[in-house]
């Protein structure tokens, strides 16, 4: 007796494992082979958005840096004109840097741009070898110019542009 | 001393002199009253309705005559119906002000709700965002949400230039006329005007060019929302991303307390690059006002291309072969200084030359400072107290082009009572504010000055002046005529000396002439002939760019060393050339016209391979074997106090130290006193009187005067130059303009010169085209040449004018 109970409750546990082994399929997801789909919500590297015309809808304002716990962002603007633009509004980001390694990822900087040019996309995969490559440049997180769009920087006509930052409307999100 | 009145406010019980506003009592007790339309400088005009408060005052038994009580024997109070205006309400015995009541609360907030109708929304792209009252007073005061319609806001021109310097944005304006009464009432210059009414008011620039006025920049700080905005600053950098460093600004002897903003970019590769100049309170200096060369032309040449530089061992080779030629000249060399250099410049440089045996001069187009050192204002004098009873005398100068801040403090002297008496060659702009306009012919201005005491009434203006400055300039003058000048400006102070708000003020080219008297140099009666064979050492001038017979003088010298920050046509000509740093890469003092000692700090890192001029001096020196201080400037300041008797008790500590000045202005009170900073690094020392006996004042005169048939050129100073200060300021390019010449119309008409036409000038053995305009102020014979423009010109000397042949 002693010895037939043990090897009757082992039995019960392998069929338990036998019974997995068919019915359920594996959960490990075979990354980078495969990839997990992110969440709606996710923050991952951030890009910067396009109007369908092709300009840039930072407006150089300087408030993602602002709004940056991490001082991650570095913001440069310069004034538009309607030979050389770049954004409907007055001013355009000459120069916008993310340092990748010292951000936090949280959003902040999406929340505080008034023209949701800032957008943290779903790309979890950065890695570097240097510390520089970390700083991220505006022709990196810009996405290219959608199609019937030209690129930046366009002549308007004048007159067109007078608005100093483009006119919202109320967030949809 | 006026009466002072009792009153509450908040609960708060305040003493305060009769006829001081509410807004400012309750300022002053520490009780925020939002305004827009208010400015402490300026008189009140209650347009922007935004300080809303309730006042009560006591009731009068109109029976009795005597104050009503309550029951309880506490008097009783009236209050208006409605809420009033906290800043055109003096403040009146036994008043009680509610500032933060439902019913005042509900009245700002309705007002800011009102006020931003139409604002449109550009807070994240707005120069003034971060300093904006607008903003601050909203988030403090207002409501988050609007009751009006954002589809039915109004819409304006956003891109109008008042001119190339100031940009105004029609929308962003809240017509509370801040700039408007400041250029008014302020500075003097009224361009500015409301045009239309109502919602279509505009502000609008009536002169040609826009906004025609040198103080034009303070409309920038105290306009209230980013309505004004200039354009050196555009889209620069964010408020709250600038860096502040206290500094003084060095165009000229009136020594402005400025704060430098700053940032490091990558526009600037990536350094600390100065991003504005702001003006900095100093109550007794420039109160809360700079001029726009300060603002606008200020800095701009420490970054110019033509920055000098140099490798380490480059600089030590130069350093090296530089002590090598002073070594070898002994007494033989000659120092030339500019007044760009500080006092410890300027005494490293003293102690090194007197070691050497040699000469050290200091380059100037202006003398007398042996008379502005011993007749120079007492310590403790201001401006700022000048009123009834006070006369101010200016000679010989044109201090709205020379010295603009004083222009501003002269004019606010003569509105408070001060008698005004201008003497000069020509029309000046601060005419208008004298109460007694002198107009010599040019030649005549010692005799002018010795015969003033001699007159009716500007006799007794300066007999029985209470307090008298004089300030003498160099107007049509060379070195021999403002010496001789200064003594005679000096003779009427005789008596007078050592006290406070009373003495002579030069008004210099460089921002620390005074300084290089103080310390004991002066200039060369005849510089030419002392350069001749002599090892000469340049520091910040540039003779040979200056004048073609200095220039020569220069070749026909032994050698030349030059130091300067900029290549200039000096450093070109130099065997050695020293770079050095310029003012806002180091610590230093500067001491104003007005013998101030003042600090400035270090701003940006200095420009590789460039090293203080004291220093340069300590450096030749430990290589010629004269012990100097090269360590920091303090520590040359703290040998200067011990040996320097007018300089002695300056410390450096001293010159930082703060005392509560009024308005209050700063960061925490942008909404009322603009958005110039607070003064928290010094407001500067005056100097002790110089102790040797003052020079004789009599004896001088004798000038150059226009023969029958002849035209004698005077030298005259225009604000906006092509100095080496000044060239580099692009943005003032249209208002430097090109060289001109003035003419009294009727000596044009023996020429055959039109107005506005070009004409050849034979002058100093150059030729060079000028435009001919017209000044019907002047004597005839008499020809006005610019200083900086190209055309040599130091001393009044016999000129030729020729119409330029039309291409």
């Amino acid at each position: 007796m002693r010895l037939v109970e043990p090897f009757l409750e082992l039995m019960t546990g392998m069929m338990t494992t036998l019974k997995m082994l068919v019915t359920e399929k594996p959960v490990t997801v075979q990354y980078p082979e495969e990839k997990k789909a992110v969440k709606p919500r996710y923050r991952g590297r951030h890009y910067l958005t396009r109007y369908e015309n092709g300009l840039e809808k930072c407006i150089g304002c300087a408030l993602c840096a602002a709004a940056c716990p991490a001082d991650a962002i570095f913001v440069e603007a310069s004034e538009n004109t309607d030979e050389k633009r770049f954004s409907p509004g007055d001013r355009y980001a000459s120069t916008y840097e993310i340092n990748m390694l010292r951000c936090i990822y949280c959003g902040f900087c999406e929340d505080a741009c008034p023209t949701e040019a800032i957008v943290l996309g779903d790309n979890y995969e950065l890695s570097f070898t240097d510390r520089r490559q970390a700083v991220y440049t505006k022709e990196m997180l810009i996405l290219p110019v959608p199609q019937g769009g030209a690129p930046t920087p366009q002549v308007t006509e004048p007159g067109k542009f007078t608005r100093s930052v483009p006119e919202m409307k109320d967030p949809v999100d | 001393m006026a009466k002072l009145i009792n009153l509450t406010i908040n609960g708060v019980a305040v003493t305060v002199p009769d006829g001081t506003l509410v807004v400012d009592a309750a300022k002053k007790a520490g009780i925020d009253i939002p305004v827009f339309c208010y400015h402490p400088k300026m008189e009140p005009v209650g347009m922007c309705r935004q300080c809303l408060v309730e006042i009560g005052r006591p009731a009068i038994d109109r029976a009795t005559g005597q104050p009503a009580l309550n029951d309880d024997g506490t008097p009783k109070l009236q209050f208006m119906p409605k809420l009033e205006t906290a800043c055109t309400n003096p403040v009146s015995e036994g008043m009680v002000v509610l500032t933060a009541t439902e019913k005042a609360k509900a009245g700002q907030k309705e007002l800011l709700e009102l006020l931003l109708t139409s604002h449109p929304l550009d807070c994240p792209i707005c120069d003034k965002g971060g300093e904006c009252p607008l903003q601050n007073l909203t988030v403090e005061y207002g409501s988050s949400q609007s009751r009006f319609i954002f589809d039915e806001k109004q819409r304006a021109d956003k891109h109008v230039h008042l001119g190339e310097l100031i940009n105004l944005d029609r929308e962003r304006c809240i017509q509370c006329a801040r700039c408007i009464r400041f250029q008014r009432d302020v500075a003097g210059d009224p361009v500015l005007g409301f045009y239309q009414r109502g919602r279509l008011t505009d502000i609008v620039t009536y002169s040609d060019p826009g906004f025609d006025s040198v103080f034009s920049g303070n409309t920038t700080d105290i306009c209230p929302v980013g309505a004004l905005t200039t354009a050196d600053f555009r889209f620069g950098a964010r408020s709250w991303e600038l860096k502040q460093s206290a500094s003084l600004c060095a165009q000229c002897p009136v020594g402005c307390n400025v704060t430098f903003n700053t940032r490091r970019e990558a526009k600037s590769g990536g350094v600390m690059a100065i991003k504005r100049v702001m003006p900095r309170q100093n109550e007794q200096v420039n109160e809360t006002w700079i001029c726009d060369k300060g603002r606008f032309a200020g800095y701009h040449y420490t970054e110019a291309e033509s920055r000098l530089g140099l490798d380490a061992a480059s600089m030590e080779s130069a350093l090296s072969q530089a002590a090598d030629k002073l070594a070898a000249a002994k007494s033989d060399a000659v120092f030339l200084a500019g007044g760009r250099l500080s006092n410890e410049d300027f005494y490293n440089l003293k102690q090194l030359a007197a070691k050497l045996g040699a000469k050290a001069y200091l380059y100037s187009p202006m003398a007398g400072g042996e008379y502005t050192t011993a007749y120079g204002l007492g310590a403790g004098s201001n401006l700022g107290d000048l009123g009834k009873d006070d006369t101010v005398l200016v000679v010989a100068s044109d201090l709205y082009n020379e010295a603009p801040v004083w222009h501003l403090r002269l004019k606010a002297a003569a509105k408070r009572g001060a008698t005004l008496i201008v003497a000069a060659g020509r029309a000046t702009k601060l005419d208008e504010f004298a109460s007694f306009v002198v107009r010599y012919a040019y030649g005549d201005e010692v005799e002018t000055v010795k015969g003033l005491a001699g007159k009716e009434k500007i006799g007794d203006a300066i007999k029985n002046a209470a307090n008298l400055v004089v300030f003498y300039g160099s107007d049509g003058l060379g070195l021999a005529g403002t010496s001789a000048l200064a003594a005679a400006c000096a003779d009427l102070l005789n008596g007078k000396t050592g006290k406070v708000n009373n003495g002579l003020v030069g008004v210099w080219n460089a921002p620390n002439t005074q300084g290089a008297y103080e310390l004991g140099l002066a200039p060369a009666a005849d510089l030419k002939s002392e350069l001749k064979g002599k090892t000469v050492y340049v520091i910040a001038a540039d003779p040979a760019g200056d004048d073609p017979a200095l220039a020569d003088a220069l070749k026909s010298a032994k050698a030349v060393i030059a130091q300067d920050i900029l290549a200039t046509a000096t450093t070109q000509m130099a065997a050695v050339v020293l770079p050095a740093a310029a003012y806002t890469e180091r610590e230093g003092t500067y001491t104003t016209a007005e013998r101030r000692v003042q600090r400035f700090y270090l701003a940006v890192p200095a420009k590789a391979g460039t090293r203080a001029d004291f220093a340069i001096f300590a450096e030749l020196g430990k290589k010629l074997g004269v012990e100097l201080e090269g360590r920091s400037a303090l520590l040359v300041m703290n040998k200067i106090a011990a040996e320097e008797k007018a300089f002695a008790g300056i410390s450096y500590a001293r010159l930082a130290e703060v005392t509560a000045q009024w308005p209050i202005v700063g960061r925490g009170d942008l909404y009322y006193g603009g958005t110039g900073y607070e003064n928290k690094l010094g407001l500067g020392v005056h100097l002790a009187l110089a102790l040797t006996p003052a020079p004789s004042t009599s004896g001088r005169g004798g000038q150059m005067r226009p023969k029958e048939n002849e035209l004698v050129a005077v030298p005259v100073s225009k604000i906006y130059d092509l100095g080496v200060t000044m060239a580099p300021a692009k943005l003032l390019g249209q208002r430097i303009g090109a060289a001109a010449v003035g003419l009294n119309p009727v000596t044009a008409a023996k020429l055959n010169v039109e107005n506005g036409g070009k004409v050849q000038v034979q002058v100093n053995g150059v030729t060079a085209e000028a435009i001919a305009r017209f000044d019907e102020s002047i004597s005839t014979g008499v020809v006005l040449i610019y200083r900086s423009f190209g055309i040599p010109i130091s001393e009044p000397t016999s000129v030729k004018i020729v119409v330029a042949e039309k291409a």
